[in-house]
């Protein structure tokens, strides 16, 4: 099993688009959400994903084409 | 570390014991180094430190480390400058400057990095590592080469080579990341899941922030133990900002210095501005951006600790103020021509905020300001263009005295 902690961030326009649920039905993924803000101009959820092989991976590059922003939880670390 | 207590969760304020381990088993959110105050107030006192060294390990009892194994290159005290010629320019009578380039790889992540080697030690890691742009990768890679540790260095495959060279020549490993910035983010994270490595700025992180507090105890006694009326700070990741405040507030809780009413402001670029643009919208949460600014060193476009600087600016009256991209530049001139500093472009933004702020008449001509200058301008030369204008001259006196003569007119 494949384990990733990870942040989504949705832009305004897919806050209503149910991302997680379709990882779930879709990939197969388990996803277990820790912390979450959603408010009307945007939203971000921290969660956990669990899943086989490679489908963690792959559910992740689905979310980032649908344009909900893919960070890991401790934000951007490449610093100046 | 005699004074710590624990890692404590800055959401859901978990506990856990002092370990190698930067997230919330519960919430995921950050965690930070707790401190048992009455113990540090027992064994500190303005005298105990002005007798330390000259150096940010004067500050010993405030960080989470034993200072007999502290991984030092000689960083800290840096100057704090009476900015009398820009002060007057832009109409401040005590404007100061926190020389923080002048660090031994000219720039603040000295202070971070130096307390994280040590903890690396401390906790038996044999390899050090960050993944980075320019200064923390120089920085990272001299401490590895003090504490001899096997060293990693992580970055962008498209990154300028004079600053490849800056980390290089201390021996690290280097390894050039290929793909998008996104992409090499989220690599660098898995890496810190897959190896048992000291990442200073991830699994670190909770001991990597607290060495920028260092600037904050500083800059009070530099002052003659009190806090200033304002500081400007850099903006990147926000947590020098949070930090120079923590320090601030941990001075003050001691009663090393009196109550400090410090209005805290938060400098970022137009190009990269995510804690800014939440400021000014009154929103609490930080929305992403895609970095786009000539300041490469503040380009952090999801900032780890940007609600906690906003926190910081609402609890204290600052300010979020970004630069102009086409005055950082102006910034840079404008600090070297009046005080002989010459900054990076983090530094260019600082002034040109600095300017923005006196001018919405935020800071008052007679308030105590320092404007923290974090880089060395040698490292961003790239980005200052071509305004050099030289007088072309043959060796004769003559033609050079009229040279300069119509030059001079």
């Amino acid at each position: 099993m494949m384990t990733k902690r990870v942040k989504f961030t949705f832009p305004q326009e897919l806050i209503k688009e149910p991302v997680i649920y379709k990882l779930g039905v879709d990939f197969g993924i388990v996803t277990n959400i820790r912390r979450a803000d959603i408010r009307d101009d945007m939203g971000w959820v921290v969660l956990e994903l669990e899943g086989e092989g490679d489908v963690v991976d792959e559910g992740l590059e689905w979310v980032i084409s649908t344009g909900v922003r893919v960070d890991p939880i401790a934000g951007d670390i490449i610093e100046g | 570390m005699p004074h710590v207590k624990c890692l404590q969760c800055r959401e859901c304020k978990s506990e856990y014991p002092i370990g190698p381990l930067n997230a919330c088993e519960f919430c995921f959110g950050p965690l930070e180094v707790s401190y048992d105050y009455d113990s540090v107030a027992k064994s500190v006192s303005r005298k105990s430190i002005e007798s330390g060294p000259n150096t940010m390990w004067r500050y010993h009892d405030f960080l989470p480390v034993d200072k007999e194994s502290a991984v030092d290159i000689s960083t800290g005290f840096t100057p704090l400058i009476h900015a009398k010629n820009l002060g007057r320019q832009i109409g401040l009578d005590h404007l100061y400057i926190k020389n923080d380039s002048v660090n031994p790889t000219f720039s603040f992540k000295d202070r971070p990095v130096s307390v994280t080697t040590t903890k690396a030690l401390e906790f038996e890691f044999e390899v050090l590592a960050c993944v980075s742009t320019g200064n923390l990768m120089g920085s990272v890679a001299a401490h590895g080469a003090k504490a001899g540790m096997e060293t990693m260095v992580f970055y962008p495959a498209d990154l300028e080579q004079g600053k490849i060279l800056g980390a290089a020549v201390y021996g690290p490993t280097m390894v050039a990341v290929e793909g998008t910035y996104d992409q090499a983010n989220r690599f660098c994270s898995e890496l810190a899941d897959a190896h048992r490595w000291a990442f200073v700025n991830i699994n670190m992180r909770p001991y990597y922030a607290e060495g920028s507090k260092t600037l904050g105890y500083e800059v009070a006694e530099q002052l003659g133990w009190k806090a200033p009326d304002h500081c400007v700070v850099p903006g990147a990741s926000g947590e020098l900002h949070t930090k120079i405040w923590k320090g601030l507030e941990e001075f003050e809780g001691i009663g090393l210095i009196d109550k400090a009413k410090t209005k805290m402001h938060l400098a970022q670029a137009e190009g990269c501005a995510p804690i800014v643009e939440a400021f000014e919208s009154g929103n609490n949460q930080v929305k992403p951006v895609r970095p786009k600014t000539i300041a490469k060193s503040l380009a952090i476009g999801n900032p780890a600790a940007g609600p906690y600087s906003l926190e910081v600016l609402r609890d204290t009256g600052g300010t979020g103020v970004f630069a102009y991209e086409n005055s950082i530049i102006d910034g840079i001139r404008l600090l070297a021509e009046t005080e002989g500093i010459f900054t990076e472009t983090a530094g260019g933004v600082v002034i040109s905020s600095l300017k923005r702020l006196v001018k919405q008449g935020k800071i008052k001509k007679d308030e105590v300001t320092v404007a923290f200058v974090t880089g060395n301008g040698l490292k961003t030369l790239e980005a200052m263009g071509d305004f050099v204008a030289p007088i072309e001259t043959k060796p004769d006196l003559d033609i050079f005295q009229t040279k300069l003569s119509n030059r001079k007119d």
